[in-house]
């Protein structure tokens, strides 16, 4: 959070007081009760991820062999050591989710920073140096978008190797046409303004042009798109995992624990229920942050 | 109109070129010797190797195999499965209907439900109906569609549960339907003879159709919703409604045209959406479609299927987006002039 | 409630259909996945033959059902000439072939598609060679290229192959899928209505089924082949459902929707057992899984070393954590199920600290090696990772420190037939013909250093009988040979032979008289349904 609301006050520094501004944007989002409860429980994730080690009863890829398929300590059979039950080679559920909280965070982390950074500055420089240069990254990115992200994806990951690392360079690709396009209509827009004309004639370079004084100025939209990725390379990563070219066994990534859990959907329900579970919640508590940011950051935007 | 349309078609003839330059190049770089693969354990000769590369034209330079390729596809050409050594375009369109069929009936459920529900939310405004159905759709769209198949299986499926649903596939193994359109509900429907057919079509359609609906679905009432609500905010239907004119008649006048462009826009828009859907829950339903087939291609490094299957799946998408642009232009002509 | 009535309609659908199938004798098998076509010379694959070879076409000789035992088909008797060079086959007369809607058959098989069959598969310059890919992997993989020298039609029911050496498997590969008879005429119509690709896709066979339609992924139907040589099947019609997915194959099988499921989940194993309505069957499989050790590399070029490192490995624990049960462990280099399989093998007993002395007094210590594990799954070895992961653990009680290194699969083949490749592999072999040849030249042979003998190993006593065996007829003494052969393989240790899987095949129980392929196969003809 407080790495966005960092962002928050750089993008609005030049036009009023920062505190002004914070307690504005937490006037909005606090508004949506929804997002309220988004963020407390992302940051009760983030805190299960930080504290995995710490909490998880059992080492997440532990097999005990005693143990095999045992159902969530509640129901008949069920063992209190092994509060959701254990998977097929014996391995304790909870801990493994625990675990999987790492790698969904991660994923989502990487994917927005690598997109943010490569895509924002694809975008700056084509609509700041315009020609040639935009005309064929802007068709580079009509190609990219051509092809269905998942699909994109999985050909990419063929291509690299399945893994929890490619699928996370497959699934920035896919999402980098958002953020060229979003960057580059926003430099277009802004270079016209006055303002960027002023810090031109008084002689500002053209990096200081695209990242000071541009970029600051389209935030608020790189924001809510970063938001929404984030969930979406949750997602995406654990369908590629669902499919066999994610992360690999024995990771504890919640799509890949699903796809190992498939041949248990008519004997063990824990063993599919729990991880897909896993992946809502946090999806879903994701995007109603992302809601709460898009009202609180572009009052324009907010659709209700 | 026409103007638009050519200069439309004028992007999307380098885009093309460029998506068969990406195809080519990504299945050249795929790890792994497709002859070794191809043979297994029994393995192959070297002189066995060499004579198959230059049977697959492995053996010509790149620039050379490009041109060769890209003169194919000019000619409707896609090449040749590796393993069923069958044309890949025929082996794209013998699966096609199956996912259109799917997705066709996925939009047509999330539109059924999307759309009237983002419209009683909008009038309801504030109402526990509009929250919830905000709630919802909003899951709806956070929805994990693999684990959301698994979960309806295991619910719907299973014989140990319900037991109402098939669990997989197009049609019962009792039937036998000529493929006439590929289209199962019209083949049994008007083509075919056997009795109850048509009926064992709908069945196995339920689960994958609400499976691959749910994104949509929920996409559809949030911006149906939000539309509406802006229509409703607008001067002429407020004094529309001061004025005392049945609120029925309001929506339907004035909302039902803005509401067919977000549908539009949103169906144009998930396309894609839908098409990387179909990957999954064809995968989950065994249903026959091009998803499925994408993805068992991938696994059996099957080039050529990758190669033409990226290709023709690349086509559809700008195709369908070009024909979205102009139904867009056509109930909405302000669009063409600010263009 | 739109759901309710659909599901009604759709309730009325099935009803009427169970009541239609119940005129016909119908039985339906869950297939694992959809073929890659419908002539077995161009493909290698299991659910390739199920749908084609298997079905629709017969061979000249064939496996009686469930064994790997030879039966004449095709060819009524057959002679072999004293040099071992001309097998004359005398042809079956009166054979039928299937017609469908674009060919109807004017006469009985005869010598000409025996020929046709043969020469389009090795013959460069015949019309058909190039058709649909035109590669012929088995033929070519089984050498007949340099083995068949030529094919003569003597009459019309009457053919001779000459060979350019003796080979005595050579009747066991003629009942292979490849060799799969296909009809002549049919050939011929189709080159001249321009469309020849259509021989391969809508075939017409001999077999005891005919192929009436195919949706590509999702269903195969055959109908029983009422002129049938042998006797029509006893049931009326075959249907494939294509089923990829193992658990949903299962719920199939419980609900009835099919008869037949191939490769269960191991995890529903329990539950189909002691499901009533289900017959659990099984039978040891046509393989095996073998650590295969570099005999080229010091110190495994000595036969002690190797004998130690397999004391050291505990094979029980590696068929409960990795075959979970389905698996037998493995002593000889071929399946039980094969003739001339040697009892009297004495396996090298779990013991590590006698393989820890053995490994002292071949002046070894401080090993290190790797171990190559595939990254994919295989009907001998259902996770290598796993059993390389175990080997590993045992072997470090011996003081010996082992990597476990992997390759993407094609690599992996392709790497690991480097004589100077560094390490031992996991692989393994699943037979094509029965018959010992096939498993013991194949991989153990001199002639395959370098090929698919992974241990890279020519031991000349091991070579001399087996290439004894191959030029010898009488089956006796073949027999005895390759009992002998499996003694010296034991003695000298090249592999660790780990386990031949167990197959299990779930029926329903109104299936009647199926019996497992030690093929891996599936063939309906004689299964009855009630």
């Amino acid at each position: 959070m407080s790495e966005l609301q960092a962002e928050v006050q750089n993008s609005t520094q030049q036009i009023s007081p920062l505190r002004q501004q914070l307690k504005e944007f937490w006037f909005y989002f606090s508004e949506n009760k929804g997002a309220v409860v988004g963020l407390f429980f992302f940051l009760f994730i983030v805190l299960v991820a930080i504290l995995a080690d710490v909490i998880s009863p059992h080492a997440p890829i532990e097999q005990y062999r005693e143990f095999i398929l045992i159902p969530p300590a509640w129901q008949e059979g069920g063992n209190w050591s092994f509060i959701l039950g254990t998977d097929a080679v014996g391995r304790d559920m909870l801990s493994r989710l625990i675990h999987g909280s790492r790698y969904s965070l991660y994923t989502g982390c990487i994917v927005i920073a690598v997109t943010l950074t490569i895509g924002v500055s694809l975008g700056l420089s084509a609509g700041f140096f315009r020609g040639w240069w935009e005309v064929i990254l802007m068709r580079i990115m009509d190609i990219i978008l051509a092809v269905p992200s998942l699909l994109m994806a999985l050909v990419l990951v063929a291509v690299l190797g399945p893994g929890l690392e490619n699928a996370m360079i497959a699934i920035s690709v896919t999402y980098l046409p958002h953020y060229v396009r979003l960057s580059r209509a926003s430099a277009v827009a802004e270079n016209a303004r006055d303002y960027v004309t002023a810090s031109r004639v008084a002689g500002a370079g053209k990096l200081r042009l695209m990242f000071i004084t541009i970029l600051p100025n389209c935030m608020a939209p790189l924001i809510v798109q970063a938001t929404l990725s984030f969930s979406s390379a949750i997602l995406d990563a654990a369908a590629l995992g669902f499919l066999g070219m994610g992360a690999q066994p024995p990771t504890p990534e919640w799509g890949t624990m699903l796809a190992e859990a498939r041949e248990f959907i008519t004997s063990a329900w824990w063993v599919v229920t729990f991880p897909g579970l896993a992946i809502l919640l946090t999806v879903l508590a994701i995007n109603l942050m992302g809601d709460g940011l898009r009202d609180a950051l572009d009052p324009k935007m907010k659709r209700s | 109109m026409i103007r638009f349309i050519i200069s439309k078609l004028g992007l999307l003839i380098p885009t093309f070129i460029g998506v068969t330059l990406i195809a080519f190049a990504f299945i050249r770089v795929l790890p792994g010797d497709p002859i070794e693969l191809l043979a297994g354990e029994r393995g192959v000769s070297p002189e066995r190797h060499a004579e198959l590369m230059a049977l697959f034209g492995f053996d010509k330079p790149m620039w050379e195999q490009y041109i060769i390729f890209l003169g194919n596809i000019l000619q409707g050409d896609l090449g040749q499965s590796f393993i069923t050594k069958q044309p890949v375009l025929d082996e794209f369109l013998t699966r096609f209907p199956a996912t259109v069929e799917l997705a066709l009936c996925a939009i047509i459920f999330a539109t059924l439900i999307g759309l009237p529900a983002g419209i009683i939310a909008a009038v309801k405004r504030g109402s526990a109906f509009d929250h919830s159905l905000m709630g919802v759709s909003l899951a709806g769209y956070s929805m994990p569609i693999f684990w959301w198949g698994l979960l309806l299986i295991i619910l719907f499926s299973s014989p140990d549960m319900l037991g109402w649903t098939p669990v997989s596939g197009r049609m019962s193994a009792m039937f036998w339907v000529e493929p006439t359109t590929g289209f199962m509900l019209i083949d049994t429907l008007f083509f075919s003879e056997e009795e109850g057919a048509f009926g064992s079509a709908i069945h196995h359609l339920i689960l994958p159709t609400i499976v691959l609906g749910t994104i949509p679905m929920a996409v559809i009432a949030r911006q149906t919703r939000s539309a509406m609500l802006e229509v409703l905010g607008e001067d002429y239907v407020r004094t529309a409604r001061a004025k005392g004119l049945p609120v029925g008649r309001v929506i339907g006048l004035h909302a039902l045209r803005n509401a067919l462009i977000t549908v539009v826009t949103v169906i144009g828009l998930q396309v894609g959406v839908l098409l990387a859907g179909a990957i999954l829950t064809e995968s989950i339903f065994s249903w026959p479609g091009i998803g499925k087939w994408m993805v068992d291609a991938i696994f059996r490094r099957d080039y050529f299927a990758v190669q033409g299957g990226l290709i023709m799946v690349a086509g559809i998408v700008m195709i369908v987006n070009l024909v979205v642009d102009f139904l867009y232009g056509l109930i909405n002509p302000r669009i063409l002039h600010t263009r | 409630m739109k759901k309710k009535l659909l599901t009604a309609v759709a309730g009325a659908g099935m009803a009427l259909a169970l009541s239609a199938g119940a005129q016909a004798k119908t039985l339906v098998f869950c297939s694992e996945g959809s073929p890659e076509g419908f002539n077995p010379s161009l493909f290698t694959a299991g659910t390739t033959f199920d749908a084609s070879s298997r079905q629709v076409y017969n061979k000249l000789v064939e496996f009686e059902r469930g064994t790997t035992k030879i039966t004449p088909a095709l060819a009524e008797s057959w002679e072999v000439s004293s040099d071992g060079l001309e097998y004359t086959f005398k042809l079956r007369k009166g054979v039928k072939f299937h017609s469908n809607k674009a060919f109807t058959p004017s006469r009985d098989f005869n010598a000409d598609d025996v020929v046709y069959s043969f020469k389009r598969q090795g013959d460069e310059s015949h019309p058909y060679h190039k058709v649909s890919g035109g590669s012929y992997e088995y033929f070519q993989a089984m050498s007949m290229p340099d083995l068949i020298k030529d094919i003569v039609k003597v009459d019309d029911y009457t053919v001779k192959f000459v060979l350019t050496r003796p080979e005595a498997p050579m009747i066991a590969n003629l009942a292979m899928d490849f060799a799969s008879i296909l009809s002549a005429e049919y050939a011929d119509k189709m080159m001249d209505a321009g469309s020849p690709e259509k021989v391969d896709l809508e075939p017409i066979g001999t077999g005891p089924f005919k192929m009436v339609g195919y949706q590509k992924d999702a269903m195969i139907r055959f109908a029983a082949h009422e002129d049938y040589w042998a006797g029509k099947a006893p049931i009326d019609r075959l249907i494939f459902s294509i089923t990829p997915d193992a658990s949903v194959r299962y719920q199939k099988l419980k609900a009835g929707e099919c008869h037949v499921m191939p490769y269960p989940n191991p995890a529903d194993l329990e539950a189909m057992d002691s499901d009533p309505n289900i017959n659990l069957m099984q039978q040891e499989g046509l393989n095996v899984g073998y650590l295969a050790y570099n005999t080229k590399m010091a110190p495994f070029d000595n036969p002690k070393v190797r004998k130690a490192l397999n004391k050291a490995i505990n094979k029980n624990a590696i068929l409960d954590a990795v075959f979970q049960g389905a698996g037998k462990v493995a002593k000889n280099p071929i399946p039980p199920t094969i003739w001339s399989y040697n009892n009297a093998t004495e396996d090298d007993s779990y013991d590590a600290a006698a393989a820890q002395k053995m490994l002292e007094e071949a002046g070894v210590s401080g090993l290190k090696t790797k171990i190559w594990a595939m990254p994919v799954q295989r009907p001998y070895n259902p996770n290598a990772r796993r059993m390389a992961e175990l080997i590993q653990a045992d072997w470090a009680k011996i003081g010996v420190e082992a990597e476990i290194v992997s390759y993407e699969w094609g690599e992996y083949l392709k790497r690991s037939k480097a004589e100077d490749r560094d390490g031992a592999v996991l692989l393994g072999w699943t037979g094509d013909n029965g018959d010992p040849d096939n498993f013991l030249a194949v991989l153990l042979g001199c002639d395959a250093v370098g090929g698919s003998n992974r241990a890279q190993w020519c031991h000349k006593p091991f070579d001399d009988l087996v290439q004894k065996a191959k030029v010898t007829s009488d089956s006796a003494e073949r027999t005895k040979l390759y009992e002998e052969a499996q003694l010296v393989f034991k003695e000298q240790a090249p592999w660790a032979t780990i386990a031949h899987s167990v197959v299990f095949k779930p029926v329903r129980k109104e299936v009647k008289n199926f019996k497992i392929d030690p093929f891996g196969g599936h063939v309906f003809y004689g299964v009855d349904i009630e």
